[in-house]
């Protein structure tokens, strides 16, 4: 039951992530990669992590790929031409993809374990762990985290101020 | 019967090498960026299938974290993209050729 599970949400990924990949229009890759990541928080649960499953929805499909859909609006990049698979560089592209997928798969499988997955613990049991965790062994990352957050918010606004000052400058 | 971890591992690489093939081929600044952020979380459903398999609960706060600097770097990115784009008037990399002689 889990095996055929596990086939089908990871053919549905992959399936969407080929589709950001191929797609012409910006915003259907936009919404093919939001698919995608449903599919990935599927699999996060298949994997017992269900805190972040929840967050990789809330994060990810809630907020990036909102972003992202905002920016392609905001550039309007809708009047283009059409993106076409130029051969030279595809061939290239595919060959380069080919050896990386098959040498991480030969990396991968050396070192093949036999054992399967330990049994997991109750839901509530897990987030409690989970958050004793991050309160006590990892205090300074998560302090450290909420400063790369601020930094990363004074760097977008400085970004987005500069531009606007040297158009009123012209 | 539960999947293996093999499994995981050839997916996570799979969904990995399509975003790097995506990379490669597009033109588009902005598609380019969503399959940056597509390899991102492919190392990470790696990084939660080991640590499952593992037994640990490390590898789940990792994950954590890296969503968190992940939403920090695609604001700032964004925030490049559009800056360049309003100093350019486009987002194609076939045309930001300024370095080619």
């Amino acid at each position: 039951m889990e095996q055929i599970a596990f086939t089908v949400i990871s053919a549905f990924t992959l399936a969407c992530a080929l589709c950001v990949v191929l797609s012409k229009n910006a915003v259907n890759g936009a919404m093919c990669l939001l698919l995608c990541l449903a599919g990935i928080a599927g699999l996060f649960v298949q994997l017992h992590a269900y805190l972040l499953a929840f967050l990789l929805v809330l994060v990810y499909a809630g907020a990036v790929v909102a972003l992202f859909l905002f920016i392609i609006m905001l550039l309007d990049m809708q009047g283009g031409q059409p993106w076409r698979l130029r051969g030279f560089q595809a061939v290239a592209g595919v060959i380069a993809a080919g050896l990386l997928i098959s040498g991480l798969d030969m990396i991968a499988l050396r070192g093949r374990t036999a054992g399967g997955a330990p049994a997991a613990g109750e839901v509530g049991s897990s987030l409690k762990l989970y958050a004793y965790q991050l309160f006590t062994t990892y205090l300074l990352p998560v302090e450290v985290m909420g400063f790369l957050l601020l930094i990363a918010m004074l760097g977008v606004i400085v970004l987005s101020r500069r531009v606007s000052n040297e158009e009123d400058a012209q | 019967m539960t999947p293996s971890l093999d499994s995981y591992v050839m997916l996570s690489s799979a969904l990995f090498a399509i975003g790097f093939l995506g990379v490669l081929v597009r033109r588009n600044t902005l598609v380019i960026y969503m399959c940056l952020e597509l390899m991102l979380v492919a190392a990470t459903l790696a990084l939660v299938a080991f640590s499952r398999f593992n037994g640990t609960e490390e590898g789940d706060v990792f994950v954590f974290f890296i969503l968190t600097v992940a939403a920090a770097e695609v604001a700032v990115g964004l925030g490049i993209i559009v800056a360049l784009f309003r100093a350019r008037q486009t987002v194609q990399v076939d045309q930001l050729d300024s370095l080619k002689n």
